[in-house]
């Protein structure tokens, strides 16, 4: 729907990916935009993820805003180079005489009992490349003003698509052409006694964990990044200045994960509001496993629930 | 201006569609056992694949992917390996890997359990590989390793129509090129990319003309052609194992099934197109072969059947009654020796999955 909207309001836009065009995406993500808008202006590529990202850089960098499917996060990797070498530098480098409106879009995350190199949670990858914007919506409403910024924004974006949430969550959203912010977090639901801050898929199981808190009398506010880098921290810092307690959850493995970037922020400018230790509740530090053991990989709610009830105790 | 290089690429096919023989044959094609082997094991790949799909519809088996249509090229170039080569498979060439691979190895990876990539046999081949043409440079680390140490082996990478579009696999060739190495690439060309077509992703004519820019030898044989195939591969591994450096075989055939479970061929790929390629299949073909040169007839081919549902069905049952892995497993294998950390999150992981409700 972003896409339509987008692409019907600016012909700059052009979508380009594996299968993007008659099949729609694997995903279906860009079903019926071919039909549309034609074969010039979305694209199928050949099955080649460096190409994709390249040919955006340059696309790009001649007045174009490709909007271009990576078919899985796992497959990204061969793109890197352009994306870490060119695509995230070239305003950088050239003085802002080129620049590069790219946005990338690929799936992320596990648990639609996927195969192989179909489920990882790679983000913090691309967090750590300056120059790169990533997003993460949470629900489709999100998806879909999230979408329509990062076309909109004049720089390269990395849009993680959370897998589990393409089929699992419907939403009525209103195909009305209006962005969301980038760059801000949201608070999806306030509380007082700790934040939980997290993104993408994993925000449904933070308010689920939240409902069951509240049953125990524990007000949890929780909070959905949104913009992964960069981040922002004073929605963060506000929200643990008021409850004193953090607890970071993400799907991702725990070693640098971005929940260290976000304990680092607060441990630097919100140290003195903290009650408890951070907690982080994580994906661990291994491959993420095939589908059978993909449910003792990604944290559950019950994990949630007990961190938040760590730093109460502390 | 003169020329200064020519080059050609031929098409091999041994037996025509109804089973005729186009000329000479290769000896093994005249040997009963040698063809009936290769037979039993076609029809043994479709009884499981059919098999697979359904259980994949019935929710005992994740995304799987088909190899209908490909039965004649897989098991033509498992026939031709040495038990001492090594395959670098993409992720249906089960026909091929059958030879050590075992139907309850395949149904667990597709069943989302990582002991499926723990090969029975042979222990040396990589496991599937599902990011699209990264094998191809494994086959030729492979090879440069016999060749370091002067062995007689060779590497097979597969690698289909979508990834000759792969800077690897660009890179791998050029690399086996450069270095003479004892590797044989197959590029199994069965038309589809997921949706895209052959002529979508290459303006190239054939796949084989991409190896003459490596200075590799290369020739297509009809995929379909299982006595093609193996004659063509058997060449190119004698070639590369007597040090005269890198084949490429493109195999042409049909992806008769969606690309996977997941995939619904229908939206971009017309029936008559499907229809036609039926009438191309392998295992009638090389069947009427067989009953012509007098090896097969109707009694031998129900014997068969029953004997491939038999088979088929004792995998099922030991892939469904295999108990799903313990948490552990997914920490175990990362290092040879899990560090401390590694440790303590498997404690975590497995306190979880101990609990009531599991997680």
């Amino acid at each position: 729907m972003a896409h339509a909207w987008e692409m019907a309001q600016d012909p700059s836009v052009v979508v380009l990916g594996q299968d993007v065009g008659a099949n729609g995406g694997v995903f279906r993500a860009t079903a019926g935009l071919q039909e549309r808008f034609g074969a010039e202006r979305v694209q199928d590529t050949p099955l080649a993820e460096a190409a994709i990202a390249g040919a955006a850089v340059g696309m790009a960098a001649q007045g174009l805003k490709p909007v271009a499917e990576i078919q899985f996060m796992g497959f990204i990797y061969p793109a890197l180079d352009q994306i870490v070498n060119h695509m995230s530098r070239m305003r950088s480098r050239t003085r802002g005489r080129l620049s590069c409106p790219v946005v990338i879009r690929t799936p992320h995350g596990g648990g639609i009992h996927a195969p192989e190199h179909h489920s990882e949670s790679t983000e913090t990858m691309l967090c750590h490349i300056p120059g790169l914007r990533v997003l993460s919506p949470s629900s489709p409403a999100r998806a879909y003003g999230l979408l329509l910024a990062a076309i909109r924004d004049p720089d390269p974006v990395i849009f993680l698509e959370p897998a589990r949430l393409y089929r699992a969550v419907r939403q009525e959203v209103n195909d009305d052409g209006r962005a969301l912010p980038l760059d801000v977090c949201f608070v999806l639901r306030e509380g007082s006694d700790v934040t939980i801050v997290t993104w993408g898929a994993m925000t449904a199981d933070v308010l689920k964990a939240a409902v069951d808190l509240d049953a125990h009398g524990i007000s949890a506010e929780v909070i959905d990044l949104a913009t992964l880098s960069p981040i922002d921290a004073g929605t963060i810092l506000d929200s643990v200045a008021k409850t004193g307690r953090l607890v970071i959850v993400h799907e991702a493995a725990r070693n640098l994960g971005l929940g260290a970037e976000i304990a680092a922020i607060v441990a630097e400018h919100g140290l003195y509001d903290l009650e408890a230790p951070i907690q982080r509740v994580t994906g661990y530090d291994t491959v993420m496993p095939l589908f059978k053991l993909e449910r003792d990989y990604i944290p559950s709610v019950r994990r949630i629930v007990d961190a938040v009830q760590l730093t109460l105790a502390a | 201006m003169k020329t200064v290089a020519e080059f050609r690429i031929v098409h091999e096919c041994l037996l025509d569609r109804h089973g005729k023989a186009l000329g000479e044959l290769p000896p093994f094609a005249h040997d009963r056992d040698e063809m009936l082997r290769m037979y039993r094991m076609m029809t043994l790949v479709r009884a499981f694949d059919a098999k697979a799909v359904n259980l994949q519809r019935t929710g005992q088996l994740g995304t799987y992917a088909s190899c209908l249509g490909h039965e004649a090229t897989h098991v033509g170039v498992g026939a031709a390996l040495a038990a001492e080569d090594v395959l670098a498979p993409v992720y249906r060439e089960y026909g091929t890997q059958l030879c050590g691979v075992t139907m309850r190895e395949i149904l667990l990876y597709w069943g989302g359990d990582e002991r499926g990539n723990d090969f029975a046999g042979p222990r040396g081949d990589f496991a599937w590989c599902v990011p699209i043409a990264t094998q191809t440079l494994h086959a030729a680390g492979a090879a440069m390793a016999f060749k370091i140490r002067g062995e007689a082996r060779c590497a097979l990478s597969y690698v289909g129509d979508g990834g000759t579009s792969e800077g690897a696999f660009y890179e791998a060739l050029n690399l086996a090129g450069a270095k003479a190495l004892p590797v044989v690439f197959v590029v199994v060309n069965n038309g589809w990319a997921i949706s895209v077509p052959v002529a979508a992703q290459t303006a190239a004519k054939t796949l084989a003309q991409k190896a003459i820019a490596a200075g590799i030898p290369s020739v297509q044989v009809d995929g379909n052609d299982v006595i093609a195939v193996r004659h063509v591969v058997a060449e190119a591994l004698a070639e590369a194992r007597a040090g005269r450096g890198p084949r490429l075989i493109e195999a042409l055939t049909y992806r008769l099934s969606d690309h996977t479970t997941a995939d619904d061929a229908t939206r971009y790929r017309s029936s008559t197109e499907v229809a036609q390629a039926w009438s191309l299949e392998p295992l009638v073909r090389l069947r009427a072969f067989l009953v012509g040169a007098g090896f097969w007839n109707a009694e031998s081919e129900q014997q068969l059947l029953e004997e491939c549902a038999r088979q088929v069905d004792a995998a099922v049952a030991e892939y469904l009654s295999t108990a799903r892995p313990a948490t552990d497993a997914m920490f175990d294998h990362l290092f040879a020796t899990p560090p401390r950390h590694i440790r303590e999150q498997r404690e975590t992981a497995r306190a979880y999955a101990n609990q009531p409700g599991g997680h």
